[in-house]
């Protein structure tokens, strides 16, 4: 029987290919595309003011109100701005870090390198950020006791402290594809690059950037989409700063319709990062 | 590239049949009016036989099976008694507990004011025949028959607890001591940056308190009564307050690190927060103000589509009997609604710290409330401003 249909599956391809798919493709579009249709289409409905709950139709004052109070206006450049310094920061780290592992240190040790760039990751994300708390706290904290002599202060919870913190989160997932761009580049083109007459740093914005922009990319996709989505750390160490995945939080459960309108806000910035992103061809690249 | 053209065909063709679906029921309901009565439940009449288990939605700490410390137990002998075995949903937020409960999968819900008349109008939760529930007899005068917790005059659960929001100040910087709310709204405080407020919309109802004895022309008779005017004065003094605050706090326990750590000197809080700053040797005091506090008081409520009755109503009198009653007001940190209660607590001055018997002590707590258009003080001339235009008003704020 399992032969019979084996033999007959196996002279129609198109079938062979819609059974292997159906699953996975199924899952695309119920689960996935599904699920963030039902949350734009819910965008536009409507709360019962009393009971809080949810009236289907088509009705643009969510969107109303999202525009015409300035306060959303601010929290979307405020997590843009965090979510893009994020991205700035954990590069300019994971860079020269990437190449110390890919290019400079023993073979040997290269693994062992990797390893200890993904230890963070096996630790509770919660536990991370409350460490951050005590070590960012004014006054006791140890940010504080390690730069008063120089003068400085702690940045204490707010903007810079959101910044810091997600930076450290997301620094593996930004150094991780950057020390696999590097791995991939053959040692040859750095010497040949020298040899003829280019100094480190020429060599550096000349041959090794282009080579893996689409590594950084890919790094940036994630630093950039974890930091726009993040609450937590805000919540935590963000003092009375917000981001937009607070505002959702704050209005998920009273006013579904509303969180979703706020939550198309992210969608839209992220659609236009892929979307940039695309046109400078480091997808196809990667 | 044809495979990602044919992605985005069937996306866009999924995100039309759902939109197409979404408009097709929107024939259902127009502008609901604001509602005069909650719909018509009937009470249970009589006590059955036990159903073999309860499900129970309640705040963290309300209903301990000896999990978290094997001392701090008030299910087993109530399992064993009745043969119900609970099944407990801990809620975080009132909002969360109100949504679980419309799934209809949950017995009872421990519900705090600013969501019990969500439910009863909602038709969620059913009127308690208190006559089935021996211990409600020993409930506090003060606490039956409320306007969270019943609707005219039909009882809509049995009380659990209460408590005010209090305001701390740490003893060795804040002097003089403080004695009005206006401490934490004066612009030119000299605490700016170390003042903490309670991080939720119902908070607004904190600011309106402070007006209503401040401001007598807005005309504030009861802080979770507001309508427009007075709704944008409160929300006008907590844009004024907002550069004063350092943190506001939702997470208790970051809260009293605050408190210890420094950064808070100032600000409302909660008497089971004063006594964990203080056991860890923090200098704080706590007092309600001249003009009075916000407060909470929660209420066992049944659902009107309980699968498991019989042993939701066991479970209401089992968890306001005196000993189980006392021992979850220790265990979270709050006045116990059973006056007998006051008997079996471990610390004997508990009842004292918490004011539980002091009916005087209540009578300028203004508990938690769902603000609804209708106004709840009994205006009829104006319409007030719902609780999720609260919310709204509260996420602009926290942007701003």
């Amino acid at each position: 029987m399992n032969n019979s249909i084996a033999t007959w599956m196996h002279k129609r391809q198109k079938v062979r290919l819609l059974a292997l798919l159906a699953a996975p493709g199924l899952w695309l579009v119920v689960a996935y595309l599904g699920a963030l249709g039902a949350l734009l289409v819910t965008a536009f409905f409507t709360i019962d003011n009393f009971t809080g709950d949810t009236i289907p139709g088509f009705n643009l004052g969510n969107f109303h109100d999202m525009v015409s109070d300035p306060a959303y206006r601010n929290v979307m450049f405020r997590t843009l701005g965090i979510a893009l310094s994020v991205t700035l920061i954990c590069s300019a780290i994971a860079i020269p870090m990437a190449f110390f592992m890919a290019k400079v240190a023993k073979p040997r040790n290269q693994k062992f390198l990797v390893a200890l760039v993904l230890t963070p990751l096996w630790a509770s994300y919660l536990v991370k950020i409350y460490a951050w708390r005590s070590m960012l706290e004014p006054g006791t904290g140890v940010i504080d006791w390690l730069l008063s002599p120089l003068g400085i202060h702690s940045p204490g919870f707010g903007g810079p402290a959101i910044i810091i913190g997600l930076s450290y989160l997301w620094l593996p997932y930004m150094i991780l594809p950057i020390y696999a761009g590097l791995e991939r580049l053959p040692n040859s083109l750095l010497d040949a690059s020298g040899d003829l007459g280019a100094r480190n740093f020429y060599t550096f914005r000349k041959v090794v950037l282009p080579l893996i922009f689409p590594s950084l990319v890919a790094g940036s996709m994630f630093t950039f989409s974890l930091s726009l989505g993040d609450y937590i750390t805000a919540q935590i160490i963000g003092g009375k700063l917000q981001m937009l995945g607070n505002v959702v939080y704050q209005n998920f459960s009273i006013n579904l319709p509303f969180a979703a309108t706020i939550a198309t806000i992210p969608i839209t910035i992220m659609a236009l990062y892929l979307w940039l992103v695309r046109r400078t061809g480091a997808l196809a690249s990667l | 590239m044809r495979n990602a053209r044919l992605l985005s065909q069937i996306a866009v063709a999924s995100a039309v049949a759902i939109i197409l679906a979404g408009c097709s029921s929107s024939t259902t309901s127009s502008t609901t009016a604001a509602k005069s009565s909650p719909p018509k439940i009937d009470a249970m009449k009589s006590l059955g036989a036990g159903e073999g288990q309860v499900n129970i939605v309640a705040w963290g700490g309300y209903v301990e099976s000896g999990a978290n410390d094997p001392k701090v137990n008030w299910v087993s002998d109530f399992e064993k008694s009745t043969g119900c075995k609970v099944n407990v949903k801990v809620g975080s937020t009132s909002d969360e507990m109100v949504a679980l409960m419309k799934t209809g999968q949950y017995d009872v819900v421990s519900a705090s004011g600013d969501a019990s008349l969500r439910l009863i109008y909602g038709g969620d939760v059913a009127p308690v025949n208190t006559s089935l529930i021996p211990n409600y007899a020993d409930v506090f005068p003060g606490l039956k028959d409320q306007a969270w917790n019943s609707v005219d005059g039909v009882a809509y659960g049995v009380p659990h607890g209460r408590g005010a929001n209090l305001l701390v100040y740490n003893t060795d910087i804040v002097k003089p001591a403080p004695t009005s709310w206006g401490s934490v709204f004066d612009a030119n405080s000299p605490y700016k940056g170390k003042i903490t407020a309670y991080d939720s919309a119902i908070y607004i109802a904190d600011a309106a308190l402070y007006l209503m004895k401040s401001q007598p022309s807005l005309g504030i008779k009861y802080p979770y009564a507001l309508d427009q005017k007075q709704f944008d004065a409160a929300v006008a003094l907590l844009k004024v307050q907002k550069p004063l605050i350092g943190e506001y706090w939702s997470d208790y326990l970051k809260h009293v690190a605050s408190l210890k750590s420094g950064g808070t000197v100032l600000g409302t809080t909660w008497q089971a927060n004063i006594n964990l700053a203080l056991s860890e040797g923090v200098k704080v005091n706590g007092i309600k103000p001249v003009e009075g506090s916000t407060g909470w008081s929660d209420t066992w409520m049944i659902s009107s589509k309980a699968k498991n009755p019989n042993c939701g109503y066991m479970w209401m009198d089992h968890i306001i009997s005196p000993s189980a009653n006392a021992a979850v007001a220790e265990w979270f940190g709050e006045a116990p609604s059973n006056a007998k209660a006051c008997d079996m607590t471990a610390d004997k001055n508990f009842c004292t710290t918490f004011h539980a018997a002091d009916a005087a002590y209540w009578t300028d707590v203004y508990y938690w409330n769902t603000a609804t258009e209708t106004c709840l003080d009994g205006r009829t001339d104006v319409k007030c401003v719902p609780y999720s235009e609260w919310v709204k008003a509260w996420s602009s704020l926290r942007n701003a």
